[in-house]
């Protein structure tokens, strides 16, 4: 108890460091004390200015990893899934198509008006997934092939709306990596309630889910309400992908990856597993943003081309080192 | 955990199948099954008519009697030209693309025992497409050097997907999972290579992307047909040994079926033919996944389905084709979006179908 609670803090205070990094690290490059200033003195230079852009990227990556990595731990616990992550299981995807629509279609160009559609659409996608993939008989490989057909139908369906329109072509090339470089204030601002309400209703959920994992009967002799859980689960891993698609594009595999880091340590208590998922995974996303801002300098690499490169190997050796019969 | 939890019940019950026992004097032994037989030869008529109403389709009319006349040599200069130059290679790419995507598809989904198992979802579509878009972009390479690239992506894309599946022999499951995650990166790959290109590039990658036949001449028949002839008397003789992996490797091995060694040739073909197919028309989705699925329905028999499937594959494509030019005008829409619709609305039926049925 003790020692999970300082690795808490200890986690916290990595972010904070990584945080700062993503501040301070870029094309161009700035001195910690030109951070500092940029920070708490603005005055409106040259450096204030980089630090004001890169602080409200950081402050959406933020946001956007802890989201994810959080949706992909209720995902686990909730199809009792190794596998689930909200990019595999296509629901990014469904906000994609869905935000395609909303613009090429319905005229529609601001956040707050195709952020309802990402929700639409990631909700509609992780319903039919979870149907296609066999509902409570679902194995973690029939749930990630209805995942994946599911992604290539509705990004066969992507490019066909590109080839039609140039114009989204232009718009939706950089939209569909996943990326940070949108992120201004008002973004945040529009996507933050959307992420307080499906990040509180997950960590609520930390202890019938840990119910949950034991199996239906277990979990409704310990007074689960299964079905009321599971569906406040789906609903918050929706509200969270739903936002951080709407805001970032598609990144994959954070929500794989980093429950899995944290399971290693905390052991399968999902009151733990929550909190850690909610504090580093929003690190591995920055350090992945940094990453692609310094490997192809003065250029950037997408943060959700990061974590795809990253992740593909992490989700192999997953799948490597578990026996079949696990799967 | 239920490994042909998936497959259409075979009837037990009823009329006992019509099979003829072929036998030379030499002991070989051949079964023809009479319902698989017919589905074959019905599949090649459909797919024969379809590409001469495909040839009479376009800018040009023709009817399917002046179609047929021409290609007979007896046509005026004009219809000649039309036919022979423009229209026939683009339908004879079309044809062996489908068969291509048809076997290939068949053979993946055998191996990997699931329906859903498709090079679509392996990402070696994805990977063939990585390779087309670096020559692409990258070095904004002429159109032989796009199908090298798709060619060679396709390849390497299929030996890293097994030699990472490896692990005291390749497992179906492990094999899918593996090829997910693969896909995954190779996805994200293509977004970014997307993202680098300059405007025009990048809608000459995206229509790429999607799978057309625009455009086809006779130098992409040659090597497409070249590699069918070859691979199709391999892929056959092996389809006896691939019908037992079915039942699961210890069985298999009981009954005398190399067992890694089949499904390596099996793998390392299927991989040829839907690199190829990716190479010559681009990543054309879904038909790998539909077309064994569609030919087991017809023929109701159980096994990779190799032939009917094959069949089925060029009916698919060569009408979708000419859906995509009757629906949108020629040269509109390429034809892996009426693929991709097609591949939607077969995974939503499978959906209700497999449900209804209790199966999943």
């Amino acid at each position: 108890m003790a020692a999970r609670s300082l690795g808490l803090l200890v986690s916290v205070v990595i972010l904070a460091l990584v945080a700062l990094t993503s501040i301070a690290v870029g094309a161009k490059e700035l001195s910690l004390t030109q951070v500092w200033h940029g920070l708490f003195q603005d005055t409106g230079t040259y450096g204030d200015v980089v630090v004001g852009e890169r602080l409200s990227r950081t402050v959406l990556g933020l946001l956007a990893g802890a989201a994810l990595g959080l949706a992909g731990a209720v995902l686990q616990a909730v199809t009792r899934n190794p596998l689930a992550d909200p990019g595999i299981l296509g629901i990014n995807a469904g906000a994609s198509a869905a935000v395609v629509t909303a613009i090429t279609f319905f005229g529609v160009t601001s956040l707050s008006g195709y952020v309802w559609f990402a929700f639409l659409g990631a909700a509609a996608v992780g319903v039919l997934v979870w149907f296609l993939g066999g509902s409570r008989g679902a194995t973690p490989v029939r749930l990630a092939l209805a995942g994946t057909a599911l992604s290539a139908a509705l990004y066969g369906y992507l490019q066909a709306v590109m080839i039609m329109d140039g114009a989204a072509l232009g718009k939706m090339r950089f939209w569909t990596v996943g990326s940070l470089t949108a992120a201004t204030d008002a973004v945040i601002v529009q996507v933050l309630p959307f992420f307080v309400i499906g990040t509180v209703t997950a960590l609520l959920l930390a202890r019938p889910l840990n119910a949950l994992e034991m199996g239906d009967d277990t979990a409704r002799a310990l007074g689960a309400g299964l079905d009321r859980t599971r569906a406040l689960a789906l609903f918050s891993a929706t509200v969270l992908c739903g936002a951080a698609t709407a805001a970032c594009g598609p990144i994959v595999f954070v929500g794989l990856m980093v429950p899995h880091v944290v399971r290693s340590f905390t052991g399968p208590d999902l009151r733990w597993i929550l909190p850690y998922a909610t504090v580093l995974s929003p690190v591995l996303l920055l350090g992945a943003d940094v990453v692609g801002r310094i490997v192809a300098r003065p250029a950037e690499l997408q943060v959700g081309v990061v974590t795809a490169i990253i992740g593909g190997p992490v989700f192999i050796l997953l799948v490597r080192r578990r026996r079949t019969a696990q799967l | 955990m239920k490994t042909t939890g998936t497959r259409p019940p075979v009837k037990t019950s009823g009329t006992p199948r019509a099979v003829r026992v072929l036998r030379t004097p030499g002991g070989l032994s051949v079964r023809l099954d009479l319902r698989t037989c017919t589905v074959v030869a019905l599949l090649v008529v459909a797919a024969l008519a379809a590409s001469v109403v495909l040839i009479g389709t376009g800018d040009f009319p023709m009817s399917a009697a002046d179609v047929l006349r021409t290609l007979a040599g007896e046509g005026n200069p004009g219809q000649e030209f039309i036919v022979r130059e423009l229209r026939l290679p683009r339908v004879l790419v079309g044809l062996l693309v489908g068969a291509c995507l048809g076997l290939g598809g068949a053979l993946f989904q055998s191996i990997s025992r699931n329906p859903l198992g498709s090079p679509d979802v392996l990402g070696l579509s994805q990977g063939a497409t990585a390779g087309a878009l670096i020559v692409i972009v990258l070095f904004s390479g002429s159109a032989a050097a796009v199908t090298l690239g798709a060619l060679a992506g396709g390849l390497t894309t299929g030996l890293a997907i097994y030699l990472l599946a490896w692990k005291r022999g390749v497992h179906g499951y492990r094999l899918v999972l593996v090829g997910i995650g693969v896909n995954a990166v190779a996805t994200a790959v293509n977004g970014y290579l997307i993202t680098k290109a300059d405007f025009v590039d990048a809608a000459r990658a995206v229509v790429w992307l999607t799978g057309s036949l625009n455009g086809r001449d006779w130098t992409q028949v040659g090597p497409l047909f070249a590699l069918c002839v070859v691979l199709l008397p391999l892929v056959l003789g092996c389809a006896r040994g691939l019908r037992m992996l079915e039942m699961g490797d210890d069985i298999s091995y009981a009954l005398g079926v190399h067992v890694e060694r089949v499904r390596l040739l099996m793998l390392g073909s299927a991989v040829l033919l839907v690199a190829a197919a990716t190479a010559a028309a681009g990543p054309v989705s879904f038909v790998a996944l539909t077309a064994p699925q569609l030919a087991r329905r017809l023929t109701r028999s159980p096994g990779p389905n190799l032939m009917p499937s094959l069949c089925m594959g060029a009916a698919l494509l060569v009408t979708a084709d000419w859906a995509a030019q009757r629906a949108f005008g020629a040269d509109q829409l390429p034809v892996g979006v009426v693929t991709g619709v097609l591949g939607g609305v077969y995974l939503l039926w499978l959906l209700v179908t497999e449900r209804r049925a209790g199966r999943i």
